[in-house]
């Protein structure tokens, strides 16, 4: 674990190794293809759907970044997503006779997420650390908890925001400033904080300790609990901040939402170049690896060439494709 | 709550049954059907319960066990403990998946019970006495002939499909059938998997893809609502309507207040579950016959009888 470290750290004088190289070439790859099947791809438009939908799974994802370098995994997410959502417009229908349309109301609506996000990160995080049980099946757990909440609040079926509260709160996913819609400005924010977070500040230090070598990392003073349960936390608001978005799109959620939204975030994660197993995380990566999954989609969209039938198999050759080429260099260097 | 619900029938029975002979009466109908994952499954698993809880007070001889399962496997194993520990006289299923389903459900007919199929048929014909059919071919068909009547002068459409699967590709066939040399093309189909965010991306690839889309065959509610909101934040005036499907009352709403993007919708009701229940029931307690097929044809819902298909208490 350590050799990764350092072969991702020293070349950086030198030309970027291919660990670097390798998911932006496969980015490249894809746009210029994309461009070369349909001149709309590069419309301001069809980027701007193409940011603005990532920017939920992005969002999620730089939080799971932190999750997994620190040697953790939170399969709960997508599950979690649909719940806040549900919870969210409860509250805010909830509160509609009392507040009334208006802005008081979305931030309260706002509110709730965050802190149900926190709250839900946090226990996670507390199963995991405080009792020790694995990651793996506190989150598998919870996973199927969050999932029957939502089914069970929305009786089965779809919850709806209040129409006239939706259409006062729509601007938050379709709205922007200088023509750049909010998720992707609100996306473009979390993964500057996290870059930041990651690569200079003491937390990612730690983050990357833990994920090393866990007792290394306690003998050398890091709060290895507290740091593992601070990446939960982060994780759970940073889904809140995603459901804030994703809420006022369709202003609905139901069982099928944020579905397989946590394996899409984990994907991204690794396809970044972030190690599944931690010790080792790259925010920017991070982005990379959502930007391709949400572009081969769009891709595939925009294209006749293959059949619908097969898209799933295009996904998976490519996601694995993008990691091959890092895995390569990494034999090599 | 199924599982509440199962739990507390099951103490029930078993109350009686210790009681003694008084209890040699009562039939167990067993229901098992798949969980609510999407708006349509809601609704049914909405009206099976409604169903259960109405013909229990209407006849005191019949008891129910309602099981709802999150997939095949799980749904064999409900029906599995139906048999070993209930003894069900009567089994309402709803098949996740036919083939993994059918060898499950042929045990239980071979048991001597009385075996109900809905909506999705078995892989082998003639196990079940009675099946509640929805028409998917038919819903095709339907929604085909109303795109027709609306275009005729034909025109560019787009089509969402759902969750690959043989319901998905019956209905499709059916629907190109239909418009076959009325002038509609179909500029492009995709896979919207009967989920709102899915045919919202997709709908949104199609507008940059096509200047020009005449109208939509969403062939479900749950995509239609997707698909809406795509038009409406690309701004774009060219379509002139999307046709949804199932019947989900936010869209009947906007058909009966004369809404102009959802002229109509056509119906593949939830509530057949109701219907197979219901004749299960009559089957078991009189000397009706209700053996054979039972098919529920999909109806076009327009401004003029969407008040009759409105249920503004289902949560579908």
């Amino acid at each position: 674990m350590m050799t990764t470290e350092t072969a991702a750290t020293k070349p950086r004088k030198a030309l970027p190794s291919m660990s670097v190289l390798g998911p932006v070439i496969a980015l490249l790859v894809l746009i210029l293809v994309g461009t070369a099947l349909n001149s709309n791809f590069l419309s301001a438009a069809n980027i701007t759907n193409v940011l603005a939908r990532s920017a939920f799974i992005g969002i999620i994802a730089v939080g799971m970044t932190f999750v997994i370098t620190a040697g953790g995994l939170d399969l709960s997410v997508g599950s979690m997503a649909a719940f806040i959502a549900g919870l969210m417009i409860l509250v805010m229908n909830a509160a509609l006779p009392v507040l009334g349309v208006g802005i008081p109301i979305i931030l309260l609506g706002m509110v709730v997420a965050l802190v149900a996000g926190i709250a839900a990160g946090l226990l996670n995080g507390f199963l995991i650390t405080t009792l020790g049980i694995e990651a793996f099946i506190v989150t598998l757990g919870s996973m199927g908890i969050y999932r029957s909440l939502v089914t069970w609040l929305a009786d089965g079926g779809t919850l709806s925001l209040d129409f006239g509260l939706r259409t006062f709160y729509r601007p938050v996913y379709f709205g922007g400033l200088f023509g750049i819609s909010w998720p992707i400005i609100i996306f473009a924010l979390t993964v500057i904080v996290g870059e930041v977070l990651m690569s200079r500040a003491r937390f990612g230090r730690h983050c990357a300790a833990i994920g090393s070598n866990e007792n290394v990392a306690h003998y050398s003073n890091v709060n290895v609990n507290r740091t593992r349960l601070l990446t939960y936390a982060m994780l759970g608001m940073l889904v809140g901040v995603a459901t804030i978005m994703y809420v006022p799109r369709l202003g609905s959620a139901s069982a099928s939402t944020g579905v397989l939204w946590e394996l899409e975030a984990i994907a991204a994660v690794i396809i970044g170049g972030t190690i599944l197993k931690g010790g080792f995380g790259r925010v920017w990566g991070t982005v990379i690896g959502v930007l391709i999954l949400s572009m081969i989609d769009n891709i595939l969209n925009l294209t006749d060439l293959v059949s619908p039938y097969l898209n799933g198999a295009i996904q998976g050759v490519i996601i694995i494709l993008a990691v091959i080429l890092q895995r390569e260099a990494k034999a090599k260097g | 709550m199924s599982y509440m619900k199962t739990l507390m029938a099951g103490c029930t029975v078993l109350a009686l049954s210790a009681g003694g002979a008084l209890a040699q009466d009562t039939k167990v109908i067993g229901v098992s059907i798949p969980a609510a994952t999407h708006g349509w499954a809601g609704g049914m698993n909405f009206h099976a319960q409604q169903t259960v809880e109405r013909l229990e007070e209407v006849y005191p001889g019949l008891d129910f066990v309602l099981a709802t399962a999150s997939d095949p496997g799980k749904q064999v194993n409900d029906i599995e403990d139906m048999v070993a520990t209930r003894n069900i006289d009567a089994l309402v299923v709803l098949p996740f998946e036919s083939d993994p389903l059918t060898p499950p459900v042929q045990a239980v007919a071979e048991s001597g019970a009385w075996v109900t199929v809905v909506d999705r048929g078995l892989s082998v014909e003639g196990i079940e006495d009675l099946y509640v059919a929805g028409d998917n071919p038919g819903f095709g068909r339907v929604s085909g002939e109303y795109m027709v009547s609306q275009m005729p002068e034909g025109g560019k459409i787009v089509v969402l499909r759902g969750i690959p699967t043989t319901i998905d590709n019956e209905r499709v066939a059916g629907f190109e059938a239909a418009i076959e040399g009325s002038g509609i093309e179909i500029i492009d189909m995709e896979h919207g998997n009967w989920n709102r965010d899915d045919s919202f991306n997709v709908m949104q690839d199609f507008l940059s893809k096509h200047e020009q889309i005449d109208a939509v065959w969403a062939s479900d509610d749950d995509m239609a609502v997707g698909v809406l909101a795509a038009i409406d934040a690309a701004g774009r005036d060219d379509v002139d309507f999307v046709l949804g499907g199932a019947g989900m009352k936010e869209m009947i709403k906007r058909v009966m207040d004369g809404d102009e993007m959802i002229p109509a919708d056509v119906t593949y009701p939830p509530s057949m579950i109701a219907t197979a229940i219901e004749l299960t029931a009559v089957g078991l307690t009189s000397n009706a016959p209700v053996s054979g097929t039972f098919t529920i044809g999909s109806v076009l819902i327009t401004s003029e009888n969407a008040e009759q298909f409105y249920y503004p208490d289902s949560p579908f």
